[in-house]
């Protein structure tokens, strides 16, 4: 790939997190009744702060609900955020529209979860690739083939197979090929929502194993995105945990796995099944009761105060602090030392 | 939890033999599964382990004639259960052994319980059919499952719907309907794939605690290695239609013996272990199926693959001798011996 500087303004400071996001708050409106009435909101994402630095990946994990994947299009601007700062290099691109807003688009990429559902069944694999392209209106005839087919081959897929359509290819493939996509446009910072949930266990580490090198190569910055927690201690640098609309523990990968701190993070990893028989025989699993409340009606004072087996009255009344235990290390809990 | 302990000598419930299911489509042929035998002593709980295409549900599904036949056709094979081969039995039969003598789970929580009956009829209508309880009977015992698998208020959530019910409770609900009739066989088809891993963690505790008190023989397909590390008794590898490794437990993923167990053994990252600086992964893609198997399915993708093994498709042997008093066999379909590092001495 080349290394057009076409999409980044301006001169870096090495410092500024690529990407910083204060307070986001993304809440969907529900209606009912037959004049449409709002009757309540989902908080989807109720209030995230953190830093992706450059070059590094963060790892984003927590059940289905908890509002990650809405994390994730609220950053690329897919949603419009309905409180706090979205900064890409230290610009607020939170409240950005028109022009400028397309200006910033090819800068920040996406990667989708299901292979087969986010590829048009009507477009060859060239013209898949070649839209982020002919949007920007970047490159033209055959330079534009050109940069196609180096992209496929960039993904580990013949170039010869421009002409052919999604259908032809296996669940892998076609995750490639959605790579290739958002690599298109040279981003500095991809969203990799679940980019292996879909994959059978023996194409997900090709995968993992492409993003890996892809990152390197091209000094890439990821959001991944996953319920996997073992995957994720594989590829990212740090993790954040989320549950329920908000971040309960940000640390290191050594840290979140080598010692949790919130106890829902402790159940988390510790309700992942272990390859391993004489391990699974002696471990004790944290089982959690009950289900994820609605993110329409979150409890009282911690959101997990409902599940957690260490919560006392002051969980129920109290919402806790994001506050940073050591350097580097956030947790939102009372009993977090 | 303890060391889990192998029966080798209890009664066999379920023996299968050479099963065979082929699909006709309209391009031609799937043979999904190419030949698979295995069988489930009394209380064991049997993993069976494989990726998607790997014909693990099929093989299941095939047992009780729930594929839908055409265009599946089962070319071969007998399933003992009950000194009977449930493949020759007719519809009216089988029917009694569905739901009956055999329970089964199904992956999908959300689309597998009928949205417009209550769960309460859907659980009394096995009850009533295969038991002849009365309404009043079967609403009781309806209630007491429920209460089994853990639903709080049980007697007042037998007149709520599907959807009242979170995907955790809903399996939890699946689960009390396979046991409605006491089944002396329990299948789970992925029945924790499609929930969180902490719901997970709970239904794994729940059928932990129901082999205890109720001693059910179960057979549990996944392609989750973890969980089968968890809670099988022995776990059988299925790859292209067959079954390429079968071993206890402990013994598979210690000493995997198929490179295909081995190769999925080392691609998975690891929570508990040094992290590796690259996954290892498996090349090449899962075969098409479109014929039956001529030479093993694996070979294109196997780092220990030689000429005989694009030639001619390995029987699955023994490796240790075979079944003992003490001893589960550990068998394995392979040219090459992965221990010795040269192909296998024999035939």
């Amino acid at each position: 790939m080349t290394t057009d500087t076409l999409n980044q303004p301006g001169a870096r400071d090495e410092t500024t997190p690529l990407m910083r996001v204060e307070n986001l708050k993304m809440h969907f409106p529900i209606h009912a009744g037959i004049f449409r009435r709002q009757v309540g909101t989902i908080k989807a994402v109720d209030g995230i702060t953190f830093d992706i630095k450059r070059g590094e990946t963060l790892g984003l994990v927590g059940e289905s609900g908890c509002g990650k994947s809405t994390a994730g299009r609220v950053m690329l601007r897919l949603y419009e955020a309905t409180e706090g700062r979205i900064l890409l290099d230290g610009v607020d691109i939170a409240r950005l529209k028109g022009e400028p807003l397309r200006k910033i688009r090819p800068r920040m990429q996406m990667v989708f979860q299901d292979p087969h559902a986010s590829l048009n069944p009507r477009m060859t694999v060239g013209s898949i690739i070649a839209e982020p392209l002919d949007e920007h209106g970047l490159l033209k005839g055959a330079e534009r083939e050109e940069r196609v087919e180096e992209l496929l081959d960039a993904v580990g897929l013949n170039p010869a197979f421009t002409n052919r359509y999604p259908h032809e290819f296996s669940g892998g493939q076609r995750q490639r090929i959605g790579i290739a996509r958002a690599f298109a446009l040279n981003p500095e910072f991809i969203v990799c929502d679940e980019p292996i949930a879909a994959l059978d266990v023996s194409i997900q580490a090709q995968v993992v194993n492409l993003l890996e090198d892809l990152q390197a190569r091209f000094g890439l910055t990821y959001l991944f995105i996953s319920h996997d927690l073992s995957m994720v201690r594989h590829i990212a640098d740090r993790v954040a945990v989320m549950y329920l609309g908000k971040i309960v523990e940000l640390a290191s990968r050594q840290d979140l796995y080598g010692a949790p701190k919130h106890p829902y993070t402790q159940a988390l990893l510790s309700a992942v099944p272990i390859p391993n028989p004489a391990v699974e025989a002696t471990r004790e699993h944290i089982v959690l009761k009950g289900d994820l409340p609605s993110p329409a009606n979150p409890p009282a004072g911690c959101n997990f105060c409902t599940r957690c087996p260490i919560a006392t009255d002051l969980c129920r009344v109290e919402d806790p602090e994001w506050r940073e235990i050591e350097p580097g290390r956030h947790v939102a809990c009372h009993y977090a030392e | 939890m303890t060391m889990r302990s192998v029966s080798t000598t209890g009664p066999k419930i379920l023996e299968v033999t050479d099963l065979k299911t082929v699909f006709g489509t309209r391009d031609g042929a799937v043979h999904a599964v190419n030949g698979v035998s295995f069988h489930l002593r009394e209380g064991e709980l049997l993993g069976i382990v494989g990726e998607s295409g790997s014909g693990k549900s099929v093989t299941m599904m095939s047992l009780l004639k729930l594929v839908p036949m055409p265009p599946a056709e089962i070319t071969s094979g007998r399933v003992m259960f009950s000194a009977r081969d449930l493949l020759s039995l007719s519809p009216g039969e089988l029917r009694k052994v569905r739901g009956g003598e055999i329970g089964f789970i199904f992956q999908d929580p959300m689309t597998s319980l009928n949205p417009v009956f209550t769960v309460g009829f859907q659980l009394m209508e096995p009850l009533r059919k295969h038991m002849g309880l009365s309404k009043a009977e079967a609403r009781e015992k309806a209630a007491s499952l429920l209460a089994l698998v853990g639903i709080p208020s049980p007697a007042d959530r037998l007149d709520d719907f599907p959807h009242q019910f979170s995907g955790g409770m809903r399996q939890r609900v699946m689960i009390a309907i396979a046991l409605a009739c006491d089944p002396k066989l329990l299948i789970a088809d992925e029945p924790t794939t499609a929930l969180d891993v902490t719901i997970q963690a709970q239904i794994l505790e729940l059928v932990r605690d129901l082999r205890r008190e109720l001693g059910m023989s179960m057979i549990w397909i996944t392609h989750d290695l973890g969980v089968v590390a968890g809670i099988a008794d022995r776990v059988a590898v299925m790859y292209g239609g067959l079954i390429v490794e079968h071993a206890a437990v402990e013994d598979l993923y210690a000493n995997p013996k198929h490179p295909y167990t081995h190769a999925l053994l080392q691609t998975l990252p690891s929570l508990d272990s040094e992290r590796a600086e690259k996954l290892q992964s498996i090349s090449g893609q899962p075969p098409s199926l479109d014929a039956e198997p001529t030479s093993c399915p694996f070979a294109p993708r196997c780092e220990f693959a030689f000429e005989r093994c694009f030639r001619e498709n390995p029987a699955i042997r023994s490796t240790n001798g075979g079944w003992a008093e003490d001893r589960v066999s550990h068998d394995v379909a392979c040219w090459w011996d992965i221990e010795k590092g040269a192909p296998r001495d024999d035939d």
